[in-house]
């Protein structure tokens, strides 16, 4: 852990923090219909989509309203992209090699198709070999945008069911969803793709080029250098915290994240919108001090976890350094030179706290503690920043237990932002939080106990309990990174992980926006001397037990049994 | 839905209507983030950074009809003493396969990844071998004359994230030089000036590690030689 590490963090927070403010303001036009400087370019084009779809943008949705809208979205882009990617093989922007020619397996297709549709982007593939330029650009790329979109949506609707004063409606989600798109991602994307390339991202439709490498003989006398349109897909995985690489290394592949300078802009794109949401939320529920404590937690939380994971691989393996390896280097397995083991850790971190899923490192091959901080991130509920939209409304279902919490603690009904806490809400906040552990637990129980989970495991003893459980929490959790050892391209695992995914995804969602409609339809009342306070330290100690607890004491025994076993047989000198 | 429509009976959503607007909001926005979108920044890149759009590609020097031999950005295998080596690489059946990225995923406990696998024809790798780290390391104080008292570089018996890292570390170059010195006959101040141009300090003096280009170093190499 050196110094030039402690300033590239403080750098980070800095400019997180700088980041926050305008992101917030400028989300507050986006979501309730402001003007934007970009009006003059794009309402032509808004208008244009609502005249076509025959949307009145100006209609209000009630909650089932707008969960069946999200729902029949999703189920339209993902049977599009299902399609398309069985089909690969006969549509156009097909590039040698012969590989991409082919169409996928109907199974690795709708894992692949729920993977996107969820914002999970988890990957039983590899891009550089299995995807046709038109199934990257299209097929793909297309969820980076509208699942994120959609997932900032559900969160706007619960800020405004919490902010609005006896009302039905908590927005229409298709202005959401078109508003999202093109005021917010696409004029981020477009300037941020031309800066990848100007650090080597390729934007290519050309086909794949083989080299004649300097030395090479026999079976390497070739390199087959991929390309594709890479660029512009990266930037929206990145900014949607979508997290699928165009190639199987993601972010660790040199095309895709060139150098420390884009590598430091990507993993500010990770956080980026979803701590300008935490603070569009405090504007917008007039509750400033109360965003700010949430913000606050996610920073400690985050930075709790940044410096664990950090010191983890800076201390390394002591079985490698018995063997005369460099102890000052620190665990360089699965990492690359120009990162580190301070930016591979730090972008550990942020990818896994924030349901990105994008990797610049290899997750297996990280020291077991390391890869508890990961994998902990994860099961936390993917809250701390968390993805875009998803972390916030998922941050705020821990807010409303830990008022219950606090209510019982007192003998009062509980009452948030002047909204009366009543039972049908703390149920579905409860629902989707334990649909999360219900769901990685069960379906990691199912695969540790049959032939087809441990069939497929890259690795022995403690760490494949750790990748069976790092593949479902990422699944459930929509994080999309993986213990990549684990083999997921077979039915039973591509079939069980599509399933987790949309779980994950859909029975979180839905009790969301059923809480987002009851609050909107309760009165505001002015808060008086018995309401519990939810700004500063009290209120965020709370929150920050109620978050590690739940998150601690669900994952404990499975996390002792896995990473934390490991520790100590590592230091024991034991291999599998 | 029963709830629904009772909020509003001006225009109830069946799923039919909304599968069908979710139908034209798909293509129209598929229209533009995934055509116009990556099209524009396809054109931008090509009339900007064309060179970077296109793979950083590198030609050799005075070669043959000045044939592509890789990208400034991908590591590619070398095993000659005169060259600098690479990182090892789990890409692909035979190292350093741009189109069969990765690494190892080996975990910090796997057998494998520190002992490493001999080709045993009944044994579980059913004849497969692969390098451990702990063969690695023998290999590596071998090729370098190292003593053993001399700690070796993690870079250079660890597999990288995407197993074309095109870095070494610098400390890994400083110990490969006098080995690359002695197969070229060449000066050893000469040498060290050379690596020290390919040598690419933290990004803005603080982002990320110090690192040597592979690639580009080799290149540089065989251009000096060529020229003389």
């Amino acid at each position: 852990m050196t110094f030039i590490g402690f300033l590239q963090l403080a750098l980070f927070v800095a400019l997180l923090t700088a980041l926050t403010r305008p992101l917030g303001a400028y989300l507050g036009r986006v979501l309730d219909g402001g003007a934007t400087p970009l009006d003059r370019l794009l309402r032509p084009l808004e208008r244009l989509i609502y005249r076509s779809a025959a949307i009145d943008p100006a209609r209000e949705q009630s909650w089932p309203e707008y969960a069946s809208a999200l729902l029949a979205l999703s189920l339209v882009t993902l049977l599009f992209t299902y399609a398309l990617l069985r089909l690969q093989d006969v549509l156009p922007l097909n590039p040698s090699p012969d590989a991409l020619g082919t169409p996928l397996t109907p199974d690795l297709a709708f894992n692949t198709a729920a993977s996107f549709t969820t914002n999970t982007n988890w990957q039983s593939y590899s891009g550089e070999d299995t995807m046709s330029y038109l199934s990257q650009m299209v097929a793909l790329s297309l969820h980076n945008f509208l699942s994120a979109a959609a997932g900032i949506a559900v969160a706007a609707a619960l800020v405004r069911g919490i902010t609005r004063d006896r009302s039905r409606g908590i927005g229409n989600f298709w202005v959401d969803v078109v508003r999202i798109t093109l005021y917010l991602l696409l004029p981020l994307s477009l300037p941020y793709a031309l800066f990848l390339v100007s650090q080597g991202t390729i934007q290519s439709f050309g086909e794949y080029v083989t080299a004649a490498p300097l030395e090479g003989h026999g079976a390497a006398a070739t390199q087959l250098i991929p390309r594709g349109p890479m660029a512009s897909q990266v930037a929206i995985k990145m900014l949607g915290t979508n997290g699928g690489g165009f190639t199987g290394a993601n972010a660790a592949f040199p095309f895709e994240n060139p150098s420390p300078l884009t590598n430091f802009v990507q993993m500010l794109s990770i956080f980026a919108i979803s701590s300008g949401l935490i603070h569009y939320f405090g504007c917008t529920a007039r509750a400033r001090a109360h965003a700010w404590t949430l913000w606050a937690v996610c920073l400690v939380l985050f930075l709790a976890g940044a410096t664990a994971l950090w010191w983890a691989e800076a201390a390394g393996n002591p079985q490698f350094h018995a063997l005369g390896v460099d102890p000052a280097d620190g665990n360089l397995e699965g990492k690359e030179v120009r990162f580190g083991v301070f930016s591979s850790a730090l972008f550990a971190t942020l990818t896994t706290d924030a349901s990105c899923g994008a990797v610049n490192a290899m997750h297996d091959s990280l020291t077991p503690l390391g890869g508890l901080v990961a994998l902990f991130n994860i099961q936390a509920g993917g809250v701390i920043f968390g993805g875009v939209g998803v972390g916030l409304y998922g941050l705020l279902l821990f807010v409303i237990l830990a008022i219950f919490i606090a209510g019982l603690m007192v003998g009062r009904t509980p009452e948030y932002l002047g909204k009366k806490i009543e039972a049908f809400d703390v149920k579905m906040a409860t629902l989707a939080i334990l649909v999360t552990a219900f769901g990685i637990l069960g379906f990691s129980g199912w695969a540790a106990a049959s032939t087809w989970g441990t069939s497929q495991l890259g690795n022995a003893g403690p760490h494949g309990l750790t990748e069976i459980l790092y593949a479902f929490s990422s699944a459930v959790g929509n994080n999309g990174s993986a213990f990549a050892g684990l083999r997921t391209s077979t039915p039973w695992w591509n079939l069980t992980l599509g399933l987790a995914m949309l779980f994950g995804r859909f029975f979180v969602i839905v009790p969301v926006l059923a809480l987002a409609g009851s609050l909107a339809g309760k009165k505001r009342v002015p808060s008086g001397a018995g309401t519990f306070p939810t700004a500063g330290l009290t209120f965020g100690i709370l929150l920050a037990g109620v978050i590690i607890i739940v998150g601690a004491l669900t994952f404990v025994p499975a996390l002792v049994l896995g990473p934390a076993e490991e520790h100590f047989l590592m230091h024991a000198g034991r291999q599998f | 839905m029963m709830l629904s429509t009772a909020l509003s009976p001006a225009q109830p959503a069946s799923w039919v209507g909304n599968v069908r607007v979710a139908a034209v909001v798909t293509v129209l926005l598929a229209g533009i983030v995934c055509g116009a979108y990556p099209l524009a920044v396809w054109g931008l890149a090509q009339l900007l950074f064309p060179w970077r759009a296109n793979g950083s590609l590198m030609r050799a020097a005075g070669g043959e009809a000045m044939a592509i031999v890789g990208s400034e950005l991908l590591g590619q295998g070398f095993v000659e003493p005169r060259y600098f080596h690479p990182r090892p690489s789990g890409a692909g059946d035979f190292g350093h396969d741009p189109a069969s990225s990765g690494g190892t995923n080996l975990g910090p406990t796997s057998a494998r990844l520190i002992s490493g696998l001999t080709g045993d024809a009944a044994g579980p790798g059913r004849g497969e071998s692969f390098a451990g780290v702990a063969a690695l390391v023998v290999r590596y104080r071998r090729e370098n004359e190292l003593a053993a008292s001399i700690a070796v570089p993690a870079d250079a018996v660890t597999r990288s994230a995407s197993g074309v890292d095109p870095h070494i570390s610098v400390r890994n170059a400083r110990l490969q030089a006098p080995r690359v010195a002695r197969a070229r006959g060449m000066d050893r101040i000469e040498l060290e000036r050379l690596v020290a141009a390919h040598t690419q300090g933290r990004d803005l003096g603080f982002l990320g590690e110090p690192r040597v280009n592979v690639l580009t170093l080799n290149l540089a190499l065989d251009a000096r030689e060529r020229h003389r």
